[in-house]
């Protein structure tokens, strides 16, 4: 009798649960990659949210910057993706996107974010997709000690790519370091760069081109054969594998050292006072333009989520001014949003060397070529990234030349620009 | 216990035996085949199914029904060359260069390895002291995954690596092993060998113990000297076990990718891509994704493998034979 009144009493209660369930949680699955503490904050941030939404649960789903790469996309085209997800492939992932604009106040994002809602749309898709989270910059970090140990003047505003050169390699030789300088190896990087030296990136129709890119090529792989460039960089890697020269920087072997806004940090926690480094604003070059490339990362939310209401809120909630300063300040980013730009950031806990790091990448923004922020917006990007890094790489090592590393590298891209949708 | 087993099988034989008359006994038989067949059939013949059927389909889409049929077309890019013996010729020069260094990598590095285990086997299978730790200290690295034998190498072989901390010590100086190609060729040669010699080494230790002892005591008794018996009793009784060895050592030749990709991610440029690489690269790494040439990719390596196979079994057929 009394195993009964258990089992009855069992049964109401798993019934009661099945009932209650559906009011209970609308779960969003957030998928998540960090460059320092992002998701973290992220995670904090939503708590407030969840607070104010009873019965949302967002779960951050913290992954590696691989999977998001290579995991996404797929788990996208099999309808099996997270609700929203931090993405860099901006423009590429593009057919996935959850349009915000029935959601959303699009006149405020259009104050608030300008010209990065651009790196989301793509041909007749024009809505409002992604909330730019994270804004980079490329630009080159100076080991300023260096320059000081070997009575160099360091180039001032407006020095070009060959004065750059000629004087870290009087840094070098006067100061014994390994290398003058070094540029991370990804086809992102050496973009800004190109564009000083006349590359165009795209033809007269609007696709991808590697018209005008061959003088920075020649010049790049002349430097990595000469011992101007960080060779291992670049040569000791195959495919399109990134691979950077941050650990060398800190380790005060390399004079100036071509990365980007999100190496600040790091930067900022390693280097210490082991020696004085700064950031300086893009070198010029034969072309004309200074330009660094801009880029990072934004939450974008997918159209096969079963809760689109809520993941739009979500995105905007992270939107709104207040929360996103917070963010920018506890992540030590490059505020994308133009308010909490023009109002200045105080970066949580950066030291002086690292605020005056991120004041001279942001205010490096103004000398971005137009080309570089299409290029960013450009769907094919990540196809013309790594076509980039394996054909320079070719040459550098001498299995091609610099004309046939060009000539396949166009071959490359029209057969992938062939393949893609 | 005798008891309980005794009873369930009581309980299992009433429906087997009207299955059995049902189906009588012949067909019962597939009825106990039919689990294997069902796992077999899902994960491993439905794939190259797909993979044949994605290698004649085009775009980056990952859904079949999103991918246009192109034909050969992906075979024909990747056999598209005016002289195979120079990728520079071909329409995908990787591919070429891949495959290129896969034959390279194979031949020495099957050729070396299987001549040092061979040595190693015979060395241990005398009656040397400390022989338990000498076959285990051979035996280790087999033991270790592709990874951390690739991180170990890196560390050492690495610009400020302990290679060339080493040298410079001794006033030789240090070397950019993983920027130079040859080099670095040569070095993922040998930790192929290093990694894998081991199981080798363990096979054929035991295909020596299985020789018969009285054939030495004969050729004791003949004055045949330590290299004769080696070439006229120990190889030719080692042969099949030799045959063994030489085509799993060329198809795990063929199939090198993890330890080189996490060594030297196939650089310097191509020089250590192999193709397995290309395959993962093409298909999942790159953008955009070429599914299709990445199964076209994989079904001529997988044909390549018939032919070792079959290559093996009619080697085999014949020494049996005799």
């Amino acid at each position: 009798m009394r195993q009964k009144r258990f089992a009855m009493t069992a049964l109401a209660g798993t019934m009661a649960a099945f009932v209650a369930a559906p009011s209970v949680a609308q779960e969003i699955r957030f998928m998540c990659y960090s460059d320092g503490n992002e998701c973290e904050v992220y995670d904090d941030l939503l708590t407030r949210f969840e607070a104010e939404h009873e019965g949302v649960d967002v779960i951050v789903d913290v992954v590696p910057y691989q999977a998001i790469l290579e995991n996404l996309p797929v788990q996208l085209a099999a309808g099996t993706g997270p609700d929203l997800a931090k993405v860099t492939d901006l423009g590429g992932l593009n057919e996935y996107y959850l349009d915000l604009t029935p959601y959303i106040d699009t006149a405020y994002w259009d104050a608030s974010f300008g010209d990065t809602l651009d790196w989301y749309r793509v041909g007749d898709r024009q809505g409002y997709y992604g909330l730019h989270t994270q804004l980079t910059i490329t630009g080159p970090f100076v080991n300023a000690t260096l320059f000081e140990q070997a009575g160099v003047d360091m180039p001032g505003p407006g020095a070009t790519w060959e004065e750059w050169a000629e004087a870290t390699r009087a840094v070098a030789e006067a100061t014994e370091a390994d290398f003058p300088m070094a540029i991370d190896r990804s086809g992102h990087r050496v973009a800004g760069p190109a564009i000083s030296y006349g590359a165009q990136y795209f033809d007269d129709e609007g696709n991808g081109s590697f018209e005008g890119f061959m003088p920075f090529a020649e010049q790049f792989v002349e430097w990595n054969n000469d011992g101007t460039m960080a060779r291992d960089v670049w040569a000791s890697q195959g495919g399109a594998t990134y691979a950077d020269a941050a650990q060398e920087f800190i380790n005060g072997e390399v004079v100036f050292y071509y990365s980007g806004s999100w190496q600040v940090g790091r930067m900022d926690e390693q280097v210490g006072d082991f020696f004085d480094w700064r950031v300086v604003g893009s070198p010029c070059g034969p072309a004309g333009p200074c330009s660094g490339m801009p880029g990072g990362a934004g939450v974008v939310g997918f159209e096969q989520t079963e809760h689109p209401e809520i993941v739009a809120e979500i995105i905007d909630f992270l939107a709104q001014e207040d929360v996103y300063a917070e963010a920018t300040a506890r992540t030590r980013n490059l505020p994308a949003h133009l308010g909490v730009a023009s109002a200045g950031v105080e970066f949580e806990g950066a030291s002086p060397a690292a605020q005056a790091a991120l004041n001279a990448f942001a205010s490096d923004l103004s000398n971005v070529s137009p080309i570089a922020f299409r290029y960013q917006g450009y769907a094919g990007n990540r196809a013309m990234f790594g076509i980039t890094v394996e054909r320079l790489s070719q040459a550098i090592v001498g299995e091609l030349t610099v004309e046939e590393a060009m000539e396949r590298a166009a071959e490359d891209l029209s057969a992938a620009l062939a393949e893609s949708n | 216990m005798l008891s309980v087993i005794s009873s369930v099988m009581r309980i299992v034989e009433i429906p087997m035996i009207a299955l059995q008359r049902l189906l009588g006994i012949n067909r019962l038989a597939w009825v106990f085949l039919l689990p294997n067949l069902i796992l077999f059939g899902l994960f491993a013949f439905l794939p190259v199914i797909l993979n044949v059927v994605y290698s004649m389909t085009g775009s980056d889409n990952v859904l079949l029904s999103d991918r246009p049929y192109i034909g050969a077309s992906n075979f024909g890019t990747l056999l598209d060359c005016s002289d195979f013996l120079d990728p520079n010729s071909c329409r995908e020069d990787k591919f070429w260069r891949a495959v290129w260094n896969t034959i390279w990598f194979v031949t020495l590095q099957v050729g070396i390895m299987v001549g040092f285990s061979l040595l190693t086997a015979v060395i241990l299978n005398r009656d040397i002291r400390a022989r338990g730790f000498f076959r285990s200290v051979f035996f280790f690295p087999v033991l270790l995954s592709p990874v951390v034998v690739a991180l170990i190498w890196k560390w050492i072989l690495q610009r400020e690596g302990v290679l060339n901390a080493f040298l410079d010590w001794t006033g030789i100086g240090g070397f950019n092993w993983l920027v130079d190609a040859h080099w670095a060729f040569a070095w993922s040669v040998f930790i192929s060998v290093w990694a894998h010699m081991g199981f080798y080494t363990l096979i054929l230790l035991a295909g020596l113990q299985a020789i018969p002892r009285d054939v030495y005591e004969a050729a004791i008794m003949d004055r045949a000297g330590a290299w004769r018996t080696f070439r006229r009793i120990t190889l030719p009784l080692l042969s099949p076990t030799m045959l063994v060895v030489l085509v799993l050592a060329l198809i795990k030749g063929v199939q090198t990718f993890d330890e080189i990709y996490a060594f030297t991610g196939g650089g310097p440029g191509t020089a250590t891509t192999f193709i397995i690489q290309y395959i993962y690269e093409k298909g999942f790494a790159g953008a955009p994704r070429l599914f299709g040439l990445a199964a076209a990719a994989s079904l001529l390596v997988a044909g390549v493998l018939v032919v070792l196979t079959l290559a093996q079994l009619w080697a085999n057929r014949r020494s049996v034979d005799g």
